[in-house]
Protein backbone atom coordinates (compact mmCIF):
# COMPACT_ATOMS: atom_id res chain seq x y z
CA UNK A 1 0.00 0.00 0.00
CA UNK A 2 1.46 3.19 -1.03
CA UNK A 3 1.93 6.32 1.01
CA UNK A 4 -1.02 8.16 -0.11
CA UNK A 5 -3.27 5.01 0.02
CA UNK A 6 -2.26 5.02 3.52
CA UNK A 7 -3.43 8.11 4.28
CA UNK A 8 -6.93 8.19 2.10
CA UNK A 9 -8.08 4.99 4.09
CA UNK A 10 -7.03 6.19 7.48
CA UNK A 11 -7.80 9.63 7.63
CA UNK A 12 -9.67 10.67 4.41
CA UNK A 13 -12.28 7.37 4.19
CA UNK A 14 -15.36 7.58 6.54
CA UNK A 15 -13.90 10.97 7.61
CA UNK A 16 -11.21 8.68 9.98
CA UNK A 17 -9.68 12.60 10.76
CA UNK A 18 -12.52 13.49 12.87
CA UNK A 19 -11.61 10.74 15.39
CA UNK A 20 -7.82 12.96 15.72
CA UNK A 21 -9.17 15.99 15.68
CA UNK A 22 -12.37 15.31 18.03
CA UNK A 23 -9.71 13.46 20.46
CA UNK A 24 -7.23 16.24 19.90
CA UNK A 25 -10.19 18.60 21.45
CA UNK A 26 -10.56 16.36 24.67
CA UNK A 27 -7.04 15.94 25.22
CA UNK A 28 -6.55 19.42 25.16
CA UNK A 29 -9.65 20.37 27.11
CA UNK A 30 -8.50 18.22 29.81
CA UNK A 31 -5.11 18.75 29.95
CA UNK A 32 -5.78 22.78 30.34
CA UNK A 33 -8.36 22.14 33.12
CA UNK A 34 -6.53 19.69 34.66
CA UNK A 35 -3.35 22.42 35.03
CA UNK A 36 -5.66 25.04 36.11
CA UNK A 37 -6.64 22.42 39.19
CA UNK A 38 -3.35 20.89 39.65
CA UNK A 39 -1.88 24.59 40.08
CA UNK A 40 -4.50 25.56 42.57
CA UNK A 41 -4.44 22.29 44.61
CA UNK A 42 -0.47 22.40 44.56
CA UNK A 43 -0.20 26.19 45.47
CA UNK A 44 -2.80 25.59 48.39
CA UNK A 45 -1.20 22.42 49.26
CA UNK A 46 2.42 24.04 49.11
CA UNK A 47 1.57 26.80 51.48
CA UNK A 48 -0.14 24.99 53.91
CA UNK A 49 2.97 22.61 54.17
CA UNK A 50 5.33 25.64 53.85
CA UNK A 51 3.70 27.17 56.46
CA UNK A 52 3.82 24.34 59.02
CA UNK A 53 7.32 23.63 58.21
CA UNK A 54 8.26 27.00 59.53
CA UNK A 55 5.91 28.33 62.38
CA UNK A 56 4.47 24.84 63.03
CA UNK A 57 0.78 26.02 62.35
CA UNK A 58 -1.73 24.52 60.36
CA UNK A 59 -0.77 21.15 61.77
CA UNK A 60 -3.93 19.47 61.56
CA UNK A 61 -3.88 20.59 57.50
CA UNK A 62 -0.50 19.52 57.00
CA UNK A 63 -1.32 16.08 58.13
CA UNK A 64 -4.29 15.96 55.82
CA UNK A 65 -1.79 17.59 52.74
CA UNK A 66 0.62 14.75 54.16
CA UNK A 67 -1.62 12.12 53.20
CA UNK A 68 -2.75 13.52 50.15
CA UNK A 69 0.59 14.04 48.48
CA UNK A 70 2.01 10.59 49.81
CA UNK A 71 -1.45 8.62 48.41
CA UNK A 72 -1.26 10.62 45.00
CA UNK A 73 2.17 9.84 44.39
CA UNK A 74 2.50 6.58 45.92
CA UNK A 75 0.02 5.22 43.55
CA UNK A 76 -0.15 5.25 39.66
CA UNK A 77 -2.40 7.72 37.83
CA UNK A 78 -4.04 5.20 35.91
CA UNK A 79 -5.43 3.25 38.99
CA UNK A 80 -6.41 6.85 40.64
CA UNK A 81 -8.37 7.06 37.24
CA UNK A 82 -9.85 4.07 37.39
CA UNK A 83 -10.62 4.13 40.99
CA UNK A 84 -12.51 7.47 40.27
CA UNK A 85 -14.48 6.65 37.54
CA UNK A 86 -15.47 3.00 38.74
CA UNK A 87 -15.89 3.55 42.70
CA UNK A 88 -15.83 6.90 43.27
CA UNK A 89 -18.59 7.79 40.40
CA UNK A 90 -18.89 3.47 39.43
CA UNK A 91 -22.82 4.59 40.39
CA UNK A 92 -23.83 7.47 38.99
CA UNK A 93 -23.33 9.34 35.18
CA UNK A 94 -20.96 11.27 34.60
CA UNK A 95 -19.05 13.11 32.19
CA UNK A 96 -16.09 11.22 31.15
CA UNK A 97 -14.16 14.38 30.71
CA UNK A 98 -15.10 15.62 33.92
CA UNK A 99 -13.66 12.55 35.65
CA UNK A 100 -10.23 12.51 33.60
CA UNK A 101 -10.01 16.29 34.61
CA UNK A 102 -10.22 15.84 38.14
CA UNK A 103 -8.36 12.46 38.17
CA UNK A 104 -5.43 14.13 36.22
CA UNK A 105 -5.97 17.44 38.00
CA UNK A 106 -5.68 15.39 41.60
CA UNK A 107 -2.71 13.69 40.92
CA UNK A 108 -0.68 16.90 39.26
CA UNK A 109 -1.65 18.79 42.63
CA UNK A 110 0.47 16.58 44.15
CA UNK A 111 3.41 17.25 41.84
CA UNK A 112 3.12 20.79 42.20
CA UNK A 113 2.72 20.96 45.60
CA UNK A 114 6.42 19.56 46.04
CA UNK A 115 7.13 21.63 43.56
CA UNK A 116 5.58 25.29 44.68
CA UNK A 117 6.89 24.11 48.12
CA UNK A 118 10.67 23.98 47.17
CA UNK A 119 10.04 27.32 45.66
CA UNK A 120 8.50 28.99 48.65
CA UNK A 121 11.62 27.21 50.69
CA UNK A 122 14.27 29.43 48.86
CA UNK A 123 12.81 32.35 49.33
CA UNK A 124 15.24 34.17 51.63
CA UNK A 125 13.07 34.67 55.17
CA UNK A 126 13.75 38.40 55.23
CA UNK A 127 11.06 38.89 52.13
CA UNK A 128 8.66 37.36 54.54
CA UNK A 129 10.15 39.95 57.45
CA UNK A 130 9.60 42.77 55.14
CA UNK A 131 6.29 42.72 54.18
CA UNK A 132 5.44 41.78 57.70
CA UNK A 133 7.02 44.87 59.00
CA UNK A 134 4.96 47.29 56.34
CA UNK A 135 2.24 45.37 57.91
CA UNK A 136 0.78 43.03 55.75
CA UNK A 137 -0.45 39.94 57.24
CA UNK A 138 1.19 36.39 56.55
CA UNK A 139 -1.53 35.39 53.53
CA UNK A 140 -0.84 38.51 52.19
CA UNK A 141 2.63 38.68 52.18
CA UNK A 142 2.45 35.07 50.61
CA UNK A 143 0.13 36.52 48.36
CA UNK A 144 2.24 39.69 46.84
CA UNK A 145 5.87 38.79 47.83
CA UNK A 146 6.87 35.28 48.34
CA UNK A 147 4.31 33.40 45.75
CA UNK A 148 5.38 35.52 42.40
CA UNK A 149 9.09 34.83 43.31
CA UNK A 150 8.55 31.25 43.87
CA UNK A 151 6.83 31.14 40.97
CA UNK A 152 9.39 32.65 38.99
CA UNK A 153 11.61 30.28 40.63
CA UNK A 154 10.21 27.20 40.07
CA UNK A 155 8.66 27.83 36.78
CA UNK A 156 11.12 25.24 34.87
CA UNK A 157 10.04 22.35 36.99
CA UNK A 158 6.39 23.23 36.35
CA UNK A 159 6.59 23.64 32.82
CA UNK A 160 8.21 20.10 32.80
CA UNK A 161 5.34 18.92 35.17
CA UNK A 162 2.88 19.98 33.02
CA UNK A 163 4.65 18.63 29.61
CA UNK A 164 4.71 14.92 31.74
CA UNK A 165 0.30 15.86 32.50
CA UNK A 166 -0.06 16.49 28.54
CA UNK A 167 1.44 13.35 27.70
CA UNK A 168 0.04 11.66 30.55
CA UNK A 169 -3.46 11.82 29.49
CA UNK A 170 -3.09 9.81 27.14
CA UNK A 171 -4.16 6.52 29.57
CA UNK A 172 -7.64 8.52 29.45
CA UNK A 173 -8.53 5.86 26.74
CA UNK A 174 -8.85 3.33 29.94
CA UNK A 175 -11.81 4.19 30.96
CA UNK A 176 -13.24 4.43 26.93
CA UNK A 177 -12.53 8.44 27.00
CA UNK A 178 -11.98 9.05 23.63
CA UNK A 179 -9.03 11.28 23.67
CA UNK A 180 -5.83 11.71 20.81
CA UNK A 181 -4.82 8.13 21.73
CA UNK A 182 -7.25 6.49 21.74
CA UNK A 183 -8.65 8.47 18.69
CA UNK A 184 -5.81 7.08 16.69
CA UNK A 185 -6.01 3.88 18.15
CA UNK A 186 -10.09 3.48 17.15
CA UNK A 187 -8.50 4.40 13.80
CA UNK A 188 -5.87 1.62 13.63
CA UNK A 189 -8.80 -0.82 14.66
CA UNK A 190 -10.84 -0.01 11.85
CA UNK A 191 -8.14 0.20 9.00
CA UNK A 192 -5.48 -2.98 10.39
CA UNK A 193 -2.92 -0.50 9.54
CA UNK A 194 -1.22 0.75 12.71
CA UNK A 195 1.37 2.57 11.50
CA UNK A 196 0.40 5.97 9.62
CA UNK A 197 -2.64 6.81 12.29
CA UNK A 198 0.09 6.49 15.74
CA UNK A 199 2.86 8.12 14.21
CA UNK A 200 0.27 10.92 13.51
CA UNK A 201 -0.58 10.88 16.90
CA UNK A 202 2.98 10.59 18.44
CA UNK A 203 3.52 13.73 15.89
CA UNK A 204 0.75 15.49 17.38
CA UNK A 205 2.17 15.41 21.07
CA UNK A 206 5.50 16.25 19.86
CA UNK A 207 3.87 19.30 18.31
CA UNK A 208 1.97 20.14 21.35
CA UNK A 209 4.73 19.57 23.81
CA UNK A 210 7.50 21.49 21.54
CA UNK A 211 4.70 24.72 21.36
CA UNK A 212 4.72 24.29 25.36
CA UNK A 213 8.15 24.59 25.86
CA UNK A 214 8.49 27.62 23.43
CA UNK A 215 5.54 29.18 25.27
CA UNK A 216 6.88 28.45 28.63
CA UNK A 217 10.54 29.53 27.71
CA UNK A 218 8.76 33.26 26.57
CA UNK A 219 7.21 33.13 29.94
CA UNK A 220 10.43 32.36 31.70
CA UNK A 221 12.42 34.84 30.03
CA UNK A 222 9.77 37.75 30.36
CA UNK A 223 9.70 37.52 33.96
CA UNK A 224 13.32 37.10 34.26
CA UNK A 225 13.22 40.06 31.79
CA UNK A 226 11.68 42.24 35.10
CA UNK A 227 15.02 41.46 36.81
CA UNK A 228 17.81 42.74 34.98
CA UNK B 1 -5.15 63.15 86.39
CA UNK B 2 -3.17 65.76 86.60
CA UNK B 3 -2.13 67.75 83.21
CA UNK B 4 1.66 66.93 84.02
CA UNK B 5 0.46 63.21 83.37
CA UNK B 6 -1.47 63.66 81.17
CA UNK B 7 1.85 65.50 78.88
CA UNK B 8 3.94 62.54 79.71
CA UNK B 9 1.75 59.90 78.64
CA UNK B 10 1.03 61.89 75.26
CA UNK B 11 5.06 62.19 74.95
CA UNK B 12 5.17 58.35 75.76
CA UNK B 13 5.39 56.32 72.31
CA UNK B 14 6.94 53.53 72.66
CA UNK B 15 6.95 51.76 76.80
CA UNK B 16 9.02 48.49 77.01
CA UNK B 17 8.50 47.09 80.62
CA UNK B 18 10.52 43.90 81.63
CA UNK B 19 10.67 42.47 77.79
CA UNK B 20 12.67 38.81 77.60
CA UNK B 21 12.89 36.26 75.00
CA UNK B 22 14.31 32.93 75.54
CA UNK B 23 14.98 30.50 73.01
CA UNK B 24 15.33 27.09 73.91
CA UNK B 25 17.90 27.92 76.30
CA UNK B 26 19.65 31.07 75.48
CA UNK B 27 18.35 34.24 77.11
CA UNK B 28 18.61 36.76 74.26
CA UNK B 29 16.79 39.39 76.14
CA UNK B 30 16.27 39.86 80.35
CA UNK B 31 13.86 42.10 81.44
CA UNK B 32 14.95 45.40 79.35
CA UNK B 33 12.83 48.51 80.23
CA UNK B 34 12.63 51.19 78.37
CA UNK B 35 10.26 54.30 77.64
CA UNK B 36 11.12 56.30 74.18
CA UNK B 37 9.37 59.20 73.81
CA UNK B 38 8.33 60.94 70.79
CA UNK B 39 10.99 62.51 68.67
CA UNK B 40 13.45 60.14 70.08
CA UNK B 41 16.69 59.24 68.56
CA UNK B 42 17.67 56.03 70.29
CA UNK B 43 20.65 54.23 69.38
CA UNK B 44 21.26 51.09 70.81
CA UNK B 45 25.01 49.97 71.16
CA UNK B 46 26.68 47.09 72.45
CA UNK B 47 28.87 44.15 71.64
CA UNK B 48 27.76 41.10 68.93
CA UNK B 49 25.47 38.67 71.01
CA UNK B 50 24.21 41.35 73.50
CA UNK B 51 20.64 41.12 72.57
CA UNK B 52 20.08 44.18 70.83
CA UNK B 53 18.99 43.57 67.37
CA UNK B 54 16.59 41.23 69.46
CA UNK B 55 15.28 43.91 71.61
CA UNK B 56 14.57 45.80 67.83
CA UNK B 57 12.70 43.48 66.45
CA UNK B 58 10.50 42.46 69.64
CA UNK B 59 9.31 45.88 69.50
CA UNK B 60 7.41 45.25 66.20
CA UNK B 61 7.22 41.65 67.07
CA UNK B 62 8.80 40.72 64.26
CA UNK B 63 10.47 38.18 67.26
CA UNK B 64 7.58 37.19 69.58
CA UNK B 65 8.71 38.49 72.54
CA UNK B 66 8.21 35.59 75.84
CA UNK B 67 7.86 37.77 78.80
CA UNK B 68 7.14 41.55 79.33
CA UNK B 69 4.77 43.94 77.57
CA UNK B 70 5.07 46.54 75.06
CA UNK B 71 3.01 49.30 74.68
CA UNK B 72 2.65 51.04 71.54
CA UNK B 73 0.95 54.55 71.73
CA UNK B 74 -1.02 53.26 74.51
CA UNK B 75 -2.09 49.62 73.01
CA UNK B 76 -0.19 46.72 74.75
CA UNK B 77 0.90 44.94 71.25
CA UNK B 78 2.19 41.91 73.02
CA UNK B 79 -1.34 41.39 74.06
CA UNK B 80 -2.04 38.17 71.59
CA UNK B 81 -5.28 39.91 70.81
CA UNK B 82 -4.02 43.23 69.68
CA UNK B 83 -3.92 43.12 65.59
CA UNK B 84 -0.32 43.35 65.29
CA UNK B 85 -0.36 44.35 61.66
CA UNK B 86 -2.68 47.43 62.40
CA UNK B 87 0.11 48.74 64.54
CA UNK B 88 3.05 47.42 62.30
CA UNK B 89 1.69 50.01 59.90
CA UNK B 90 3.28 52.60 62.38
CA UNK B 91 6.25 51.13 62.72
CA UNK B 92 8.88 51.21 60.01
CA UNK B 93 11.23 48.89 59.55
CA UNK B 94 14.85 49.14 57.93
CA UNK B 95 16.92 45.96 57.94
CA UNK B 96 20.21 45.43 57.33
CA UNK B 97 19.98 43.11 54.41
CA UNK B 98 17.36 45.95 52.69
CA UNK B 99 14.68 43.04 52.06
CA UNK B 100 13.43 44.70 49.16
CA UNK B 101 10.89 42.92 46.56
CA UNK B 102 13.30 42.25 44.09
CA UNK B 103 10.40 41.36 42.16
CA UNK B 104 8.81 44.20 41.72
CA UNK B 105 9.98 47.85 40.60
CA UNK B 106 11.22 50.66 43.18
CA UNK B 107 8.31 52.77 42.40
CA UNK B 108 5.49 49.54 43.47
CA UNK B 109 8.13 48.66 45.92
CA UNK B 110 7.07 51.53 47.65
CA UNK B 111 3.42 52.06 46.75
CA UNK B 112 2.41 48.70 47.15
CA UNK B 113 1.90 49.17 50.83
CA UNK B 114 -0.13 52.16 50.92
CA UNK B 115 -2.25 51.05 48.72
CA UNK B 116 -3.46 47.59 49.80
CA UNK B 117 -3.12 48.53 53.29
CA UNK B 118 -4.01 52.19 53.94
CA UNK B 119 -6.51 52.18 50.61
CA UNK B 120 -4.76 54.59 48.68
CA UNK B 121 -5.37 55.26 44.80
CA UNK B 122 -2.09 54.30 42.63
CA UNK B 123 -2.26 58.04 41.95
CA UNK B 124 -2.12 59.43 44.88
CA UNK B 125 0.43 56.12 46.20
CA UNK B 126 3.01 57.00 43.62
CA UNK B 127 2.40 60.49 43.72
CA UNK B 128 3.88 60.31 47.80
CA UNK B 129 6.24 57.97 46.75
CA UNK B 130 7.72 60.10 43.99
CA UNK B 131 8.01 62.98 46.73
CA UNK B 132 10.38 61.03 49.09
CA UNK B 133 12.31 59.46 45.89
CA UNK B 134 12.78 63.05 44.89
CA UNK B 135 14.16 63.75 48.59
CA UNK B 136 16.46 60.66 48.55
CA UNK B 137 17.72 61.40 45.20
CA UNK B 138 16.52 58.39 43.58
CA UNK B 139 13.61 59.43 41.90
CA UNK B 140 15.11 58.84 38.47
CA UNK B 141 15.74 54.84 39.53
CA UNK B 142 11.87 54.52 40.13
CA UNK B 143 10.94 52.19 37.48
CA UNK B 144 14.13 50.10 37.92
CA UNK B 145 14.39 47.19 39.62
CA UNK B 146 16.07 46.50 43.09
CA UNK B 147 18.90 44.52 41.22
CA UNK B 148 19.65 47.22 39.02
CA UNK B 149 20.64 49.29 42.19
CA UNK B 150 24.01 49.52 44.38
CA UNK B 151 24.01 48.85 48.20
CA UNK B 152 23.22 52.52 48.81
CA UNK B 153 20.32 53.23 46.32
CA UNK B 154 18.82 49.80 48.05
CA UNK B 155 18.98 51.06 51.59
CA UNK B 156 17.66 54.20 50.53
CA UNK B 157 14.99 52.66 48.82
CA UNK B 158 14.35 50.74 51.66
CA UNK B 159 13.69 53.36 53.97
CA UNK B 160 11.48 55.23 51.73
CA UNK B 161 9.74 52.18 51.48
CA UNK B 162 8.83 52.23 55.10
CA UNK B 163 8.34 56.21 55.60
CA UNK B 164 5.70 55.80 52.63
CA UNK B 165 3.10 53.81 55.46
CA UNK B 166 3.60 57.27 57.45
CA UNK B 167 5.14 55.96 60.29
CA UNK B 168 5.42 56.90 63.32
CA UNK B 169 8.51 55.63 64.35
CA UNK B 170 11.63 54.22 62.56
CA UNK B 171 13.28 51.31 63.60
CA UNK B 172 16.72 50.83 61.72
CA UNK B 173 18.42 47.07 62.28
CA UNK B 174 22.08 47.39 61.27
CA UNK B 175 21.16 49.82 58.57
CA UNK B 176 24.56 50.23 57.07
CA UNK B 177 26.29 46.90 57.96
CA UNK B 178 25.72 45.67 54.83
CA UNK B 179 26.93 48.29 52.66
CA UNK B 180 30.29 48.57 51.04
CA UNK B 181 32.89 51.88 52.98
CA UNK B 182 31.75 54.43 50.34
CA UNK B 183 27.73 53.49 50.46
CA UNK B 184 27.31 54.21 54.17
CA UNK B 185 27.40 58.29 53.93
CA UNK B 186 24.47 58.28 51.11
CA UNK B 187 22.16 56.44 53.56
CA UNK B 188 23.25 58.13 56.95
CA UNK B 189 23.14 61.41 55.01
CA UNK B 190 19.10 60.18 54.66
CA UNK B 191 19.11 59.22 58.75
CA UNK B 192 20.34 62.76 59.26
CA UNK B 193 17.44 64.61 57.89
CA UNK B 194 14.82 62.35 59.39
CA UNK B 195 15.78 62.74 62.74
CA UNK B 196 16.26 66.60 62.12
CA UNK B 197 12.43 66.34 61.33
CA UNK B 198 12.03 64.84 64.76
CA UNK B 199 11.13 61.73 63.89
CA UNK B 200 11.05 58.78 66.09
CA UNK B 201 14.02 56.52 65.64
CA UNK B 202 15.26 53.76 67.06
CA UNK B 203 18.41 52.79 65.75
CA UNK B 204 20.96 49.45 66.48
CA UNK B 205 24.71 50.02 64.69
CA UNK B 206 28.19 49.78 65.20
CA UNK B 207 28.43 53.01 63.84
CA UNK B 208 29.12 55.18 67.24
CA UNK B 209 30.36 58.19 65.54
CA UNK B 210 27.56 58.69 64.38
CA UNK B 211 25.95 57.94 67.47
CA UNK B 212 27.52 60.38 68.88
CA UNK B 213 26.31 63.33 66.13
CA UNK B 214 22.34 62.02 66.11
CA UNK B 215 21.33 60.38 69.12
CA UNK B 216 19.95 62.12 71.65
CA UNK B 217 19.20 58.65 73.88
CA UNK B 218 22.55 55.95 73.65
CA UNK B 219 21.41 52.36 75.22
CA UNK B 220 23.99 50.23 76.09
CA UNK B 221 23.15 46.46 75.74
CA UNK B 222 25.37 43.70 76.81
CA UNK B 223 24.19 39.73 78.22
CA UNK B 224 20.56 40.82 77.01
CA UNK B 225 20.31 43.70 79.64
CA UNK B 226 20.46 47.40 79.41
CA UNK B 227 24.04 47.91 80.80
CA UNK B 228 23.60 51.72 80.71
CA UNK B 229 21.33 54.50 79.16
CA UNK B 230 21.48 57.67 79.29
CA UNK B 231 21.16 61.08 77.71
CA UNK B 232 23.47 60.63 74.45
CA UNK B 233 26.43 63.77 75.43
CA UNK B 234 26.65 61.98 79.40
CA UNK B 235 26.63 58.56 78.00
CA UNK B 236 29.67 59.23 75.69
CA UNK B 237 31.37 61.72 77.94
CA UNK B 238 31.21 59.75 81.43
CA UNK B 239 29.91 56.24 80.73
CA UNK B 240 29.60 54.77 84.14
CA UNK B 241 29.95 51.45 83.81
CA UNK B 242 33.12 49.34 83.48
CA UNK B 243 31.80 47.28 80.26
CA UNK B 244 30.83 49.74 78.67
CA UNK B 245 34.17 52.06 79.07
CA UNK B 246 35.98 49.13 78.05
CA UNK B 247 33.55 48.78 74.94
CA UNK B 248 34.10 52.77 74.32
CA UNK B 249 37.59 52.35 74.56
CA UNK B 250 37.35 49.50 71.85
CA UNK B 251 35.45 50.97 69.19
CA UNK B 252 36.17 54.52 69.32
Amino acid sequence: MSFIDSFKLNFIKDNRWKYLVDGLGVTLRVTLFAVLIGIAIGFLIAVIRSTYDKTGKLKFFNFLANIYVTVIRGTPVLVQLLIIYFVIFGSVRIDKVLVAVLAFGINSGAYVSEIVRSGIMSIDPGQMEAGRSLGFNYVQTMWYVILPQAFKNVLPALGNEFIVLLKETSVAGYIALEDLTKGGDIIRSQTYDPFMPLITVALVYLAMVMFLSFLLKKLERRLRNSER
Amino acid sequence: MSDNQIKEENKTLISVNNLSKHFEDLHALNGVTIDINKGDVVFVIGPSGSGKSTFLRCLNRLEEPTGGTILFEGVDITNKKTDINMHRQKMGMVFQQFNLFPHMTVLKNLTIGPMKLQGKSKKEAEEEAMKLLERVGLADRANAYPSQLSGGQKQRIAIVRALCMKPDVMLFDEPTSALDPEMVGEVLEVMRELAKENMTMVVVTHEIAFAKEIANRVIFMADGKIEEEGDAKEFFENPKSERLKAFLAKVL
